[in-house]
């Protein structure tokens, strides 16, 4: 009891404390494939001190949406990160059906950025909310095949008979929690663990499409008319900004600890406090966005048109994931 | 000085860098004049100035006068011609696009009733350098304040850029018609660097004037100081020693070196293409420091002057170039190769923002973004001057006119100008680096193109009987570029606006000046 109330306490620090470290170290990434020496490691921390610090400059053209926008968007994304479990324990809040409220929490932090943008009526910020809301309309529909991989690899690997499948569906298998355990996987066959790499790759895909980074957003460019996250929040300012920097260093967190998860090696010994799987999951994630920060240094960005294939690609990854799955 | 025959009546045959009296200027009326230069343009000559002045010793209340340079890239010859416009000047621009910022300037500048132009409208929003008969419609107003062109429809949205861009980059306006990610049209509005430049020239002191000369364009000092020089030593009949034009060319391909290097890297990184941006960058600063070993300025400022050059090199600085500029050049080509072989970055390049080659040759596109186009044309090849009558720069083509090309075309400019450039080094002429300067002569025109990074650069300049600058007029490539990005961006995506830009990089004060 002792050690799982301490387990808690410390999901929940490192939830909220870590986000800030994962764009600092594909800033390190980048910055060391480029040969420069590049910003510290805590570079984004000091920006949000920075931030907080600073009044927020509003635009009298806007209404109340515009400085609500961003806080609703950090409230919905801290949210979303108590459902993920980060570690080998359960996530702080969890329940049947915490993955679909995951996705539509994520979704509804992209529909208030996109409205807090078009609420300033600059045509610029008009056109990245158009460019989010048309990349999601395909992002969202490939996360869900993942998650749908991850929740038949669970109910499959439970080893529950199909009769008895028919009758409870796929309930008790609705939640992060519950499927991301290393211990929850007591049958794991090769297809299985093909299926996830798969999901696993997708996944891989979606995170660099919601995230903004190369090849589908690129998060440095100073031209408005090519951005499409960072222009949609360039009239923020201050805590505005402060929280919506936090909210998108989450958004890549909560993603790459799913990431993660997908890839953990099952069936590996780990239990569910484990010292060493701690450090396993907290290790995948800093690689993860170390990948992030490879492709961003040996890829240009997509052209516009083409970023829906990719993410269609996703989609069709996922697809094929769940037919390797039940085939 | 010995005559040119010239091909076409109306018109003075000149030779490039060369001066004539302006009374041997053919005159004839405004007829005539429009006669020929259409028969002219129709013929594949093209023009590079156009421009109003009184007439020299005339009384006050003469009309203006318009004198046009037309170039025969084929046969290096320009021809001038000049009329005088007692009313209104007939436009030719609906036939002949090339011509239409030229009647605009016209128009701003001197007042003159341009008719039948197809969008009159102010170039730079300058205040009027002569008077002439006022037009209302080109009355200078608030800068960037004017009508757009404008597509109505509900689906169709308007996205106004600048002239405060999120760069630290020049001002300039650009009013997009879009309809979702398409651009249907896109309107350039420029002049927020206006100086009032070729207003300070006339009858500047030969110091200043050589100062306002270095400082039309700063990252193409080298360039319209060239020109500059040509002009004054043309006036003066200066004979440079072949060391000194030797070093200027050096100093002109350095140039020309460091800002394509420059360029390349820029479009990589507006592609999110990080190597080759960051690799580019700094070696841009190595080229740039080449020229600082030439004249301790970076972009060359002092480098040159009207008679030859002000700093020569000795033998331990020419092997000391020498060497920096192999090791430069062979750390330039392993970083542009990289971007050729990235699928990703080609992807990107090519058949984006691509420049129809017709669209290019009427509009008189020059420099770069001409080759681009199969349009061979460089002075440095058509109209030599200076060491280029000597050595020989083939110029670089290619034929897709798409961003690719336009980065392509600055590399193979890259490797020739190297090559230029050690040939140079390695057997620089002995001599004098500066000859003496006679006074100017007075009441001649002296006309010259030199092939700056960009493109062509024409300076035409007038004296009075005094042998004072009366008129001295500056066209920057940028002026015949900036209509053709406006065309190469059409039908395109608006978030490709950035790198189609940025593959044409036009000079804004240039074209303000």
């Amino acid at each position: 009891m002792f050690a799982s109330l301490i387990t808690k306490i410390l999901d929940v620090v490192i939830l909220l404390m870590m986000p800030p470290l994962l764009p600092g170290i594909i800033n390190r990434v980048k910055a060391w494939f480029a040969g420069r020496k590049g910003p510290p490691l805590l570079q984004t921390y000091f920006d949000l001190r920075r931030l907080i610090g600073k009044q927020s400059v509003i635009s009298s053209a806007t209404t109340w949406v515009f400085p609500a926008g961003p806080f609703i968007v950090l409230g919905m994304v801290v949210t979303a990160g108590l459902l993920m479990p980060l570690g080998p324990a359960q996530a702080p809040i969890h329940f049947e059906g915490d993955l679909i409220l995951l996705v539509y929490l994520l979704g509804a932090a992209r529909f208030f950025t996109a409205l807090a943008a078009m609420d300033t009526g600059s045509s610029f910020e008009g056109m990245g909310a158009a460019r989010e809301i048309a990349f999601a309309v395909i992002a969202e529909p490939a996360l869900f095949m993942v998650l749908l991989v991850l929740v038949t690899a669970g109910w499959q690997s439970s080893g529950v008979s199909a009769v008895h499948s028919a009758a409870g569906g796929l309930s008790g298998y609705l939640s992060l929690s519950t499927l991301l355990l290393p211990s929850a996987h007591a049958v794991v066959s090769g297809r299985m663990q093909a299926a996830l790499i798969l999901s696993a790759v997708a996944l891989f895909i979606i995170l660099l499409a919601e995230c903004g980074r190369i090849p589908v957003d690129d998060p440095n460019t100073h031209l408005e008319l090519t951005m499409r996250h960072e222009v949609m929040i360039l009239d923020n300012s201050g805590r505005l900004l402060a929280a919506q920097t936090y909210a998108s260093s989450m958004k890549l967190l909560i993603l790459s600890a799913l990431l993660v998860h997908l890839l953990l090696p099952r069936n590996a010994g780990l239990t569910d406090l484990s010292v060493g799987a701690w450090i396993l999951c907290l290790l995948g994630m800093v690689l993860t966005v170390g990948i992030v920060g490879i492709v961003e240094s040996f890829m240009a960005r997509l052209r516009l048109k083409l970023i829906p294939m990719l993410l269609a690609s996703a989609f069709l990854l996922g697809g094929f994931a769940f037919l390797l799955l039940i085939g | 000085m010995n005559r040119i025959v010239s091909a076409f009546p109306a018109f003075t045959a000149i030779g490039v860098g060369r001066s004539i009296p302006f009374a041997s200027v053919v005159r004839s009326d405004i007829a005539a004049f429009q006669r020929t230069l259409a028969d002219a343009m129709t013929r594949g000559c093209r023009l590079v100035s156009l421009f109003a002045m009184p007439e020299p010793n005339a009384p006050a209340e003469m009309p203006l006068t318009a004198v046009a340079i037309l170039a025969d890239d084929f046969g290096s010859l320009l021809y001038a011609g000049r009329t005088s416009i007692a009313d209104s000047y007939p436009s030719m621009a609906a036939d002949f696009p090339q011509v239409q910022l030229f009647e605009r300037e016209l128009a701003e500048q001197c007042g003159i009733i341009v008719t039948g132009h197809p969008w009159l409208k102010p170039v730079r929003f300058a205040p009027r350098l002569y008077s002439g008969p006022d037009h209302p419609s080109t009355a200078p107003s608030v800068c960037g304040d004017m009508e757009f062109y404008q597509v109505k429809g509900a689906e169709v949205h308007e996205v106004a850029v600048g002239p405060v861009h999120a760069g630290v980059i020049e001002p300039g306006h650009f009013r997009f018609q879009c309809h979702g990610e398409n651009i249907f049209h896109l309107e350039i509005s420029l002049g927020y660097q206006h100086r009032g430049v070729e207003r300070a020239m006339i009858g500047a002191s030969p110091a200043r004037a050589f100062s306002f000369a270095q400082t039309l364009c700063g990252d193409t000092t080298i360039g319209h100081t060239t020109a500059y020089c040509q002009i004054i030593e043309a006036l003066s009949d200066c004979r440079k020693s072949a060391r000194a034009q030797s070093l200027r060319g050096i100093a002109l391909e350095l140039e020309r070196l460091a800002n394509h290097v420059g360029d390349l890297g820029a479009i990589s990184g507006d592609v999110g293409f990080l190597p080759t941006a960051s690799f580019c960058g700094r070696l841009r600063g190595e080229f740039l420091n080449m020229t600082a070993m030439l004249c301790g300025n970076r972009f060359g400022r002092d480098m040159l002057r009207p008679g030859g050059v002000q700093f020569d090199l000795d033998r331990q600085l020419t092997d000391q170039l020498q060497h920096r500029l192999e090791k430069s050049a062979a750390e330039a080509r392993q970083a542009i190769e990289l971007m050729w072989n990235s699928p990703s970055t080609m992807a990107r390049l090519d058949d984006t923002g691509r420049l129809d080659p017709l669209d290019a040759a009427q509009l008189g596109v020059v420099g770069p973004m001409a080759r681009a186009c199969n349009l061979p044309r460089d002075a440095r090849h058509d109209h030599p001057t200076g060491i280029f009558r000597f050595v020989h720069i083939p110029p670089a083509t290619w034929a897709t006119g798409d961003v690719f090309a336009r980065a392509f075309v600055r590399w193979l400019e890259i490797r020739r100008s190297t090559e230029f450039i050690a040939g140079q080094l390695a057997g620089l002429p002995e001599g004098d680096t500066c000859s003496a300067l006679s006074a100017l002569a007075p009441d001649h025109l002296a006309v010259t193109l030199v092939e700056g990074w960009r493109g062509e650069i024409c300076h035409v300049a007038c004296t009075d009987s005094a042998g004072r600058l009366f008129r001295y007029k500056v066209v920057d490539p940028s002026f015949h570029n900036w209509p053709a990005v406006g065309m190469a961006l059409r039908g395109q995506e608006i978030s490709d606006f950035p790198l189609c830009n940025k593959s044409f990089n036009l000079s804004y004060c240039g074209h303000d000046l």
